[in-house]
């Protein structure tokens, strides 16, 4: 089970959403990806995009404009 | 008539401008739509097919406030300021997510565009209206643009 990291700070509407679901199927089942970046809407967006595929979201942290998603593969 | 809960979580969007904001609706539509898990096909056809051509992708108007494309160099300055991805990255991601793109043949016939003229490495399938309508019928979503 790898742990993969993407970083898409600085990155606007719809890269954050695209890179999320491009990471998302090359994964492996249980792998954990956890994605960083700045964009607002995103950060709600990209649970949204989650909930929708079926896999779960571990996490959501924010640390001045910059916020980090953990999702699973499951 | 099918029920709506029978249709596929799937949208069909037909291309029909070739103006360049447009282009970027279309793909960034798409693009959002495979994230969150939808098929998606775009159909390109009249001005939209255009942009299909090798080497046009970005080379359409603005739709409003064009200005013989001065206020598209300016939008373009915006857009990099705020470092809004390129049409040619758009239409890649949305390929390799797993979106179809079609490309209408009457438009081909009458504004003569041959196949060798298109990307054809972008393109899924060449059609009419009765491919569009069949997989309209079966989808959750579909836009004009």
């Amino acid at each position: 089970m790898a742990e993969i990291k993407i970083d898409v700070k600085g990155q606007t509407c719809p890269v954050p959403l695209v890179e999320c679901r491009k990471a998302l199927r090359k994964a492996a089942t249980g792998d954990v990806i956890e994605i960083e970046g700045t964009h607002p809407a995103s950060k709600k967006e990209i649970p949204m995009a989650v909930k929708a595929l079926g896999y779960k979201i571990l996490s959501i942290e924010e640390e001045g404009n910059t916020w980090r998603i953990k999702i699973c593969k499951q | 008539m099918q029920a709506i809960d029978s249709k596929k979580n799937k949208a069909t969007i037909i291309v029909h401008s070739g103006d360049m904001d447009k282009i970027y609706s279309a793909l960034i539509i798409g693009n959002g739509a495979l994230s969150m898990g939808m098929e998606v096909s775009l159909y390109f056809t009249f001005w939209g097919l255009q942009r299909l051509k090798k080497g046009e992708l970005d080379k359409g108007p603005l739709s409003k406030m064009n200005m013989l494309g001065l206020g598209k160099m300016m939008i373009k300055k915006r857009m990099d300021k705020a470092n809004v991805a390129s049409l040619e990255k758009l239409i890649t991601d949305f390929k390799e997510l797993g979106g179809k793109i079609l490309a209408c043949d009457m438009t081909m016939e009458i504004m003569g565009v041959k196949p060798e003229d298109l990307r054809q490495d972008l393109i899924d399938d060449y059609c009419a209206v009765g491919t569009y309508i069949q997989e309209a019928m079966d989808s959750r979503m579909t836009l004009f643009i």
